[in-house]
């Protein structure tokens, strides 16, 4: 405000104003995410806290205070922490939330933050706009000329509620106390835990089965009654001697089927060392999403079951390892090792980034062929090839020398120079048929007649 | 509790039901290589669920490429998928599937999952949940050759799956499998055209095929436009026809395959009218 800034002004005219403004892309789902998780630290002042609006917090402190030192205590805490965190708040303590938000928001200057209790004569010196009412209806207010609380209150209830609607006194009724405004409180997830203490420590694998499915059941019975899906699995055996053993298991789609997440963990029951014996099993669900039932077809044919697959890349990616089962991806790049990216399989169809469309080259005579294969680092070669421009007439790989019979080319692909990694040279790609019929993707890095470096050769994929 | 997947008994009503459902992508259950002759040496009109075995020399992409026409007709518009196993030497030395390059042989990329890994137990065992999971198209498997008992297991799998479980054994293989047929593709020289490498061509072997056929072999030649194979006829005097469906004006020397003989390699340098191809000899 000082700097003559203000909401809503064009980012030009700040900048004008400002000339070393620091700028950022709004996100407001980012912030939305961030004023819940920083109402949840405020429960650590009072367990009654809800976010309120978009940049609010508010917390029913009744009980609270004398753990903090008092109001005051309390209100200083916590700006000394948030201000630590590297945020700004006005904070206010009332007796109603109505007035706190006002009082927080448009109480005087020299004004502290907590109004004391029954002081009615500072809420009604506030503006109307610390109702919080609707652009419109204050606007009405402004026209009639009635700018603080206390003017709107010493209207007669009857005209004021024809005139500018219901809300007007519904606001200052929960200023005032005289209508209940609750606030409720987010709900705190509860953890999905089943437990399982024995009497005697088991050794057996079969008995470890046994527990693991028992728990299984449990924690499987439950989540399905509240329509919530596993997505990662943490099974805790705490040994007699003290140590405590963990297997982790994800799933690429929720699920609450005992029989798949047991085929999950039996694989991996196998590194457990019972010792001198397991005395008690956790089995804890650490991230749950909902799980909305499929409807299963009619078709006795063999049709395709996404749910099965997505068990089949679970068992892969838990026996494999997730980096290891992986589908395509297209990206849009010239640079023939950049056209795709590989991606852990997910839930299918969904992908992970941005989309691309693969660009499938439409006809041979176009010369945009693609290999079948490529090797992920392309092998030098020496090849012998006339100046400047023409393609190989045999190259030496591996110890083998092969004559090409037949070459289409060149097809220069450039470095990408828009990208910080740019700056390479460009390529000449040649697809190339040797006399035994073989067929190769090669391309020469660089130009002829460069004098700093020659250029090189290299064997960057197979065609069929 | 798992969903309800039994099938419903067959009744009057299911036998209405079913034709009207109009399953288009059900994975069928033969697929055909697309040559009519190669299909008619088979005793199932094509190739059936089960384990196929599709070998060839070191270092060539063409057992790749026939393994991947048939998982790609199998796979067919809808992009069922099709799992690909191999461990991470078989990537660095003969290649990883490239997207694109798949595209040409009829394999939609969305439609691929690859696998890795090293251990030759775990790639069987990938390669069995993948044949046991009904609805997968296809499993390819390189760089990996199973003993009797694995491959009988394989077999297994892919007939409770109704899968097709194929093969790309490195070299020439002759262990004792309980493979449904056994394939030898090696690369042929293509058709040239304006110069350049043509439309691939693979010789194709049946070497063993389980309820008759005796050794067999076709050349074939892929058609990228058609994404099928077909088979090129010889020519009495042991020259290659030109398959029917001729490019757009492309003057392709004749290359004969009697006597092994190479053409004269490179490109000549012709006038402004463009390159000129000498006329093969013998």
């Amino acid at each position: 405000m000082r700097l003559g800034l203000s909401v809503g002004q064009p980012l030009a005219d700040a900048r004008a104003l400002v000339p070393d403004l620091i700028v950022a892309d709004s996100e407001p789902a980012a912030d939305a995410a961030s004023l819940i998780a920083l109402t949840e630290w405020c429960t650590r002042y009072s367990p009654w806290a809800a976010p309120d609006g978009e940049d609010g917090i508010r917390l029913d402190i009744t009980g609270c205070a004398h753990l903090f030192g008092g109001e005051t205590g309390i209100v200083r805490d916590m700006a000394r922490r948030l201000r630590g965190f590297g945020i700004g708040t006005r904070g206010a303590i009332a007796d109603t939330p109505a007035a706190a938000w006002g009082w927080a928001r448009y109480r005087p200057r020299k004004a502290g933050p907590i109004l004391r209790t029954g002081d009615d004569k500072a809420l009604m010196s506030l503006p109307v706009a610390a109702l919080r009412l609707q652009p419109d209806s204050l606007e009405t207010l402004a026209a009639l000329g009635l700018d603080t609380v206390g003017t709107v209150a010493a209207l007669p209830r009857g005209p004021l509620t024809h005139r500018l609607g219901e809300a007007v006194l519904e606001r200052l009724d929960r200023m005032f106390g005289r209508a209940a405004e609750p606030i409720s409180p987010r709900a705190i997830a509860e953890p999905w835990i089943s437990r399982l203490i024995f009497a005697e420590p088991i050794g057996r694998r079969e008995d470890i089965d046994a527990a693991t499915e028992r728990l299984l059941a449990n924690l499987c019975r439950e989540m399905e009654q509240n329509g919530q899906g596993a997505r990662r699995l943490l099974l805790a055996f705490y040994r007699v001697d003290g140590a405590v053993q963990h297997i982790a298991v994800g799933t690429s789609h929720p699920s609450h089927t005992q029989v798949h997440i047991m085929r999950l963990f039996a694989e991996r029951l196998d590194s457990v060392a019972p010792g001198f014996g397991i005395e008690a099993m956790v089995l804890e669900a650490t991230e749950t999403e909902p799980l909305v039932s499929e409807q299963t077809g009619f078709s006795v044919s063999g049709e395709m079951d996404t749910a099965a697959l997505a068990r089949l890349i679970d068992r892969l990616q838990n026996r494999l390892g997730p980096q290891r089962v992986v589908r395509l991806v297209p990206v849009e790049s010239h640079v023939p090792e950049r056209a795709e990216r590989r991606a852990v399989a997910g839930p299918s169809g969904r992908h992970h980034g941005k989309l691309g469309t693969w660009s499938l080259p439409q006809s041979r005579l176009l010369k945009s062929l693609r290999p079948l294969t490529l090797l992920p680092i392309p092998e030098p070669i020496q090849a012998i090839a006339p100046v400047p421009d023409d393609p190989p007439l045999s190259f030496r790989w591996k110890e083998k020398n092969h004559r090409i019979a037949a070459a289409d080319g060149p097809e220069r692909i450039g470095p990408e120079w828009w990208l910080a990694e740019g700056g390479r040279k460009p390529r000449d790609y040649y697809r190339v048929e040797n006399s035994e019929g073989q067929r190769f993707w090669v391309y020469r890095e660089g130009l002829y007649g460069d004098e700093k470096e020659p250029p090189r050769w290299f064997l960057h994929g197979f065609f069929p | 509790m798992e969903p309800c997947t039994a099938s419903l008994p067959d009744t009057a009503l299911t036998r209405v039901i079913d034709p009207l459902q109009s399953d288009p992508i059900a994975v069928p259950a033969c697929v055909g290589t697309g040559a009519a002759e190669i299909d008619a040496a088979l005793p199932w009109a094509g190739l059936p669920r089960g384990l196929h075995e599709v070998s060839g020399e070191v270092g060539e992409a063409a057992k790749v490429a026939f393994a991947a026409s048939l998982a790609g007709r199998r796979s067919g518009y809808g992009g069922r998928p099709i799992l690909w196993c191999r461990p991470r030497r078989v990537a660095l030395t003969a290649g990883d599937p490239y997207g694109p390059g798949m595209a040409h042989l009829g394999i939609s990329p969305d439609a691929l999952i690859l696998v890795e890994a090293e251990k030759p137990a775990d790639l069987l065992w990938a390669m069995e949940e993948g044949a046991r999971t009904k609805g997968l198209a296809a499993v390819v498997a390189e760089g990996v050759i199973p003993n009797l008992t694995a491959s009988r297991r394989l077999q297994l799998a892919a007939e409770v799956g109704n899968g097709l479980v194929l093969l790309l054994p490195k070299g020439r293989q002759t262990a004792p499998s309980s493979a449904l047929t056994r394939w030898f593709v090696r690369s042929l020289p293509s058709r040239q055209e304006a110069g350049g490498p043509g439309s691939p061509r693979w010789h194709v072997e049946l070497w063993r095929c389980r309820g008759g056929g005796r050794l067999r072999e076709w050349i074939v030649e892929w058609d990228d436009a058609a994404f099928s194979l077909s088979v090129v006829p010889q020519l009495a005097d042991g020259s290659l026809a030109a398959p029917a469906q001729d490019g757009i004006g492309a003057i392709g020397a004749q290359r004969s395959r009697a006597g092994g003989q190479s053409p004269d390699g490179g490109r000549q340098f012709g006038d402004a009218l463009g390159p000129v191809r000498r006329p093969a000899s013998g």
